[in-house]
């Protein structure tokens, strides 16, 4: 396996193969802690490892260059799957300084009995000379932590993004152009959705700035480092900061009896009808992970759900719950559902939930007591179709 | 007119740009915002702005 960025630079980190569940997000594909070796007239490891993995990181290192030599170590992001093996390398590195942030040494020492380290806080625009090369630091705060920082290291032209077009992805390569492009931008693609989608001010911000560097290589905290494809990745980026809409509608609901399911499969037949991609997801069995990841980029959405207990399906609360915190822009749609007795909850409490997420409401929901008439379905299909011919539009 | 500052992100909020993207139209005084505004940058409420002195 090839870990060599640079010459004198390698990936110290770890392969995640089997994790499946990264705070709710579901990493199908599993994931990898990048840690960095810098080999210079003093030595710096950037970021770190979750903590079960300290042994490979300490064993990378030390691989490389003698513990004792390690003068710096860089933390960019607070976040345990970075800093978690940092208490067991500081232990063992004892000529170590702690480089970070002051709000990211304030998150370490919340985190970490760090009574023993020794600090050096960095703010914007410091820098540190490591001989033939320097480490230069920029706060990226909400990308996507407050203590959020880059790492550039100009002779080099390198980024050290930290979570910034970072991928949830156990690849068995290290860069970029070692893996299929589709398939290591679909992963940066679940990545923003997930991780970052909430942020895409701050990162638009970050991106002005990393614009004004000279960069030839970007190194993540996760997934495959960006070596070919810099310019494809920037691109996709500066579609998903402002949630950039294509031709695309989403039809997600839950469903007790089969009604809003019924309803469900009309509104899709009416989208199908335009010339858009229209997909169609049961909220009980697609994971969040997957649909928060598909409405990144489209155009509009139909959400539905019945009326359960005079509220919602819990599994639908939950999907909702999880996009309002993820809030996904530029989006129009409208709410529908069954319901039996009680018009609370159902299409009611979704479109209540859609204008918290400022989803723009396109019509008034669509609601069927019990079963769906014929007439019901068609309207159903007919707002289907309107969602469609308003994401046509977004077709180049 | 008084700036504000986010003590999570560092955002500053400005009363005579206001937040247009969230409906707080130029000219409005920190304290008139409604309650449920949130920071633009990192989502928290205004509870966790200080005041900017000077």
């Amino acid at each position: 396996m090839n870990i060599e960025l640079k010459d004198g630079i390698n990936w110290v980190g770890h392969i995640d193969w089997t994790v499946r569940d990264f705070h709710g997000y579901k990493t199908e594909s599993g994931s990898t802690y990048n840690a960095y070796l810098i080999e210079d007239e003093k030595n710096a490891v950037i970021d770190g490892v979750k903590a079960p993995y300290a042994d490979k990181l300490i064993e990378h290192v030390a691989a490389r260059v003698a513990l004792e030599t390690i003068d710096y170590v860089v933390c960019n992001h607070a976040e345990p799957d970075h800093s978690g093996g940092l208490p067991a390398l500081m232990a063992v590195c004892p000529n170590a300084v702690m480089v970070c942030n002051a709000k990211c040494k304030t998150a370490l020492e919340m985190h970490f009995d760090t009574a023993a380290w020794k600090w050096r806080v960095v703010d914007d625009g410091d820098s540190i000379s490591l001989g033939k090369r320097t480490l230069s630091f920029i706060n990226t705060p909400m990308v996507h932590w407050p203590e959020s920082m880059f790492t550039y290291v100009p002779e080099e032209k390198l980024l050290f993004s930290m979570d910034a077009f970072g991928q949830h992805f156990a690849s068995a390569f290290r860069f970029d152009d070692e893996e299929p492009l589709d398939v290591v931008l679909q992963e940066a693609k679940a990545y923003y959705a997930n991780i970052v989608m909430l942020y895409g001010r701050p990162i638009a911000q970050t991106m002005a700035r990393a614009a004004e560097l000279e960069i030839e290589m970007i190194a993540p905290s996760h997934g495959v480092i960006w070596r070919s494809h810099l310019k494809e990745v920037f691109e996709a980026y500066k579609k998903w900061v402002v949630c950039e809409p294509t031709p695309k509608i989403i039809v997600l609901y839950a469903t007790m009896w089969n009604s809003t399911e019924q309803m469900a499969d009309a509104i899709l037949e009416g989208a199908q009808e335009c010339d858009v991609e229209a997909r169609f997801y049961n909220v009980d069995n697609t994971h969040s992970t997957h649909i928060v990841t598909e409405i990144l980029d489209c155009a509009a959405i139909a959400i539905g759900s019945p009326t359960l207990n005079n509220t919602l399906m819990p599994n639908m609360a939950g999907v909702l719950c999880y996009m309002k915190g993820l809030r996904p822009t530029n989006k129009k749609g409208f709410a529908f559902g069954s319901y039996g007795w009680s018009k609370r909850g159902g299409a009611a409490e979704v479109e209540d939930a859609m204008k918290e997420m400022k989803i723009e409401i396109t019509r008034e929901p669509i609601r069927s007591q019990y079963v769906p008439t014929p007439e019901l379905l068609e309207e159903c299909r007919e707002a289907g179709r309107q969602l469609g011919k308003y994401a046509e539009q977004f077709r180049v | 007119m008084k700036k504000y500052i986010c003590d999570v992100c560092g955002w500053i909020y400005d009363p005579e740009v206001g937040d247009p993207d969230s409906g707080i139209a130029p000219g409005t005084q920190f304290e008139d915002i409604p309650d449920d505004w949130e920071c633009p940058e990192c989502g928290v409420g205004k509870d966790d702005f200080s005041v900017i002195e000077g």
